[in-house]
């Protein structure tokens, strides 16, 4: 999986844990926002769209647009409306490859 | 089922001056929020922001938790992660919290549910590493996360403060790429009375353009033709400055031309809205307190306050929330008539002066006018995927509005509910079938207007909770 981000981190974030993006681990800071440590982590596709399979990522970051869609223990959740917890289990539906 | 004085959704400024204002008067508050905590999209998260990011973001950030800290107050119930996703005439407000369907009774309610980005359908908009400017400034309140390679697209003050933010975080971006023109500055300059009175933004705007111009950051004045390229994601824009063409690579982009008001609550209330020319938008009717006007047969008892009632910035929501918060006391017989006008004075006062700058920000900062008449191949709804093209060929054929456009291409019914989409549509048919706005109408919002499982409602039923069983409810049982 990339691990390279666009965007940079200002601070040393905190303590971390480990979540299941796809089945493999991913660590992100715990209490953190999951669709901004996601990114901050590298992910930049969250899911294909249903219509044509297009990539989406995040594009509002206030629980408006529903682009950050993606399934959290099997529930399709907005990521941005999150916060990120031990162990969570995330699949992201209709992503093609590793983005 | 649980009950309470007054309902507030949405803890931004509006909400968060409102419930503590209610609360000062003896009210019980529920602040519903769909962020686990408080401070809206102005504040976001503030109360976590350590001294480094606080530093990055300004004073006008961190100032937000004056409000979050007046909400520790015994009568205020803070309800964060809270999902409202219908309220009923009465009031019974219907949300889910930790994967649960709750309900709970108020006697008023205060929609309080902020602004969005006005959306700007330009071609490549739906790529990966496209975001609006609010998102980017999301991250960094709530992420600390500054985009490494990146361009700012659109017009307005909040693409200067967010370029500055970045500057100061050490990361500048690559370039503003902005569509007004200096046309527009000189028209706006008409508005030289509100530029006096809102003196104190002024000259925070000009101190924010010498950051950047020191920073080096170039800024592109009255771009057009304006696209992002990229595959699989942005990896550059395109755009025309006079004659000539550009492309600047980037992984990210943010787009911005003018937040308005978030219209879902309000309208699955069917509160009455019109057209604001001067801000391009619909608003809700209401009075000076923020009561909405009643409609034929509708409800009352809805109060709206901030960006929500039409844009006027983080501190009006404030002064317009405490408003109606006076309002909403003086209506439960806490205060009198007298003392409800006489606090009310002052902040009219100081909402005057807030909303003093408006006019000029609206003529020097117009949208972008691709982005309201997007060509025919541009994605408009980005849930079901329909272009600009597909609703004009709709229109062609007869379809007279945005209600109708479902029927003919379901735009407007994805997950979103037309929260992105629903103003260009409207704005992409008044032109197409040359009516206006208010003619052509806006998609109806229906409950439930946040997501809600099966499961959660199935759960909601057992208990005996529906609202349609509850017998002290007003016995409406078709909100789900």
């Amino acid at each position: 999986m990339k691990t390279v981000s666009t965007f940079l981190s200002l601070e040393a974030p905190g303590p971390r844990v480990r979540v299941w993006l796809d089945g493999a681990p991913l660590h992100l800071p715990r209490g953190a926002n999951l669709a901004a440590a996601l990114l901050g982590a590298g992910v930049n596709t969250f899911r294909g769209t249903a219509c044509s399979g297009a990539p989406r990522a995040p594009y509002c970051m206030m629980g408006a647009c529903f682009d950050c869609m993606i399934e959290v223990e099997g529930e399709t959740r907005q990521a941005c409306l999150l916060e990120v917890a031990e162990g969570m289990r995330l699949t992201r539906p209709g992503a093609p490859g590793d983005a | 089922m649980h009950e309470t004085d007054l309902a507030v959704i949405g803890s931004g400024p509006a909400g968060m001056a409102a419930a503590a204002e209610a609360a000062g008067l003896g009210l019980r508050v529920a602040l519903f929020d769909d962020q686990p905590r408080p401070g809206g999209q102005a504040y976001r998260d503030v109360d976590r922001v350590g001294p480094m990011r606080g530093a990055v973001l300004g004073p006008d950030f961190v100032e937000g938790r004056r409000l979050t800290a007046a909400l520790d107050d015994p009568r205020i119930s803070h309800l964060g992660g809270a999902g409202v996703w219908a309220i009923e005439p009465g009031f019974t407000i219907c949300y889910s919290q930790a994967g649960e369907a709750r309900l709970l009774r108020a006697r008023r309610v205060l929609l309080a549910t902020g602004a969005l980005e006005r959306p700007m359908p330009v071609p490549g908009w739906t790529l990966p590493g496209v975001m609006t400017a609010g998102a980017g400034q999301i991250l960094l309140k709530q992420a600390g996360l500054v985009p490494r390679r990146s361009v700012l697209v659109g017009t307005g003050p909040l693409l200067y403060l967010f370029a500055v933010q970045m500057v100061r975080a050490g990361i500048n971006p690559a370039a503003l790429i902005e569509t007004q023109t200096r046309g527009d500055l000189a028209r706006a300059l008409r508005h030289m009375g509100g530029l006096f009175g809102g003196w104190g933004y002024m000259t925070e705007g000009w101190r924010l353009l010498r950051v950047l111009q020191r920073a080096g950051v170039p800024r592109i004045v009255g771009a057009h033709e304006i696209a992002i390229e990229g595959e699989d994601r942005a990896e550059a824009v395109r755009f025309r400055r006079g004659g000539a063409q550009h492309r600047l690579p980037c992984d990210t982009v943010f787009l911005h031309h003018g937040v308005v008001p978030n219209p879902q609550a309000a309208r699955s209330l069917g509160l009455d809205h019109r057209w604001e020319p001067r801000q391009q938008c619909f608003v809700p009717v209401c009075d000076a307190w923020g009561e909405a006007a009643s409609a034929e047969g509708g409800v009352e008892g809805v109060f709206v306050a901030g960006d929500g009632a039409g844009i006027g910035g983080a501190r009006a929501a404030e002064l317009q929330g405490r408003l109606a918060a006076l309002r909403i006391a003086e209506g439960l017989d806490r205060i009198g008539n007298e003392e409800c006008d006489g606090r009310a004075k002052p902040l009219r006062r100081q909402l005057r002066r807030e909303l003093a700058v408006r006019p000029f920000l609206d003529a020097a900062y117009p949208p972008f006018a691709e982005a309201l008449r997007p060509d025919d191949t541009t994605m408009v709804c980005r849930c079901e995927e329909v272009t600009a093209g597909e609703i004009r060929r709709a229109a062609a054929q007869g379809c007279p509005g945005p209600n109708r456009l479902k029927g003919f291409l379901r735009a407007g019914m994805g997950p979103c509910q037309g929260r992105v989409c629903g103003l260009a549509v409207t704005q992409i048919l008044a032109e197409a079938t040359g009516q206006s706005p208010d003619e052509t109408g806006y998609f109806h919002i229906r409950p439930p207007i946040k997501p809600l499982t099966l499961g959660a409602l199935a759960a909601l039923a057992e208990t005996g909770e529906a609202a349609g069983t509850d017998k002290t409810a007003p016995g409406q049982g078709d909100a789900a």
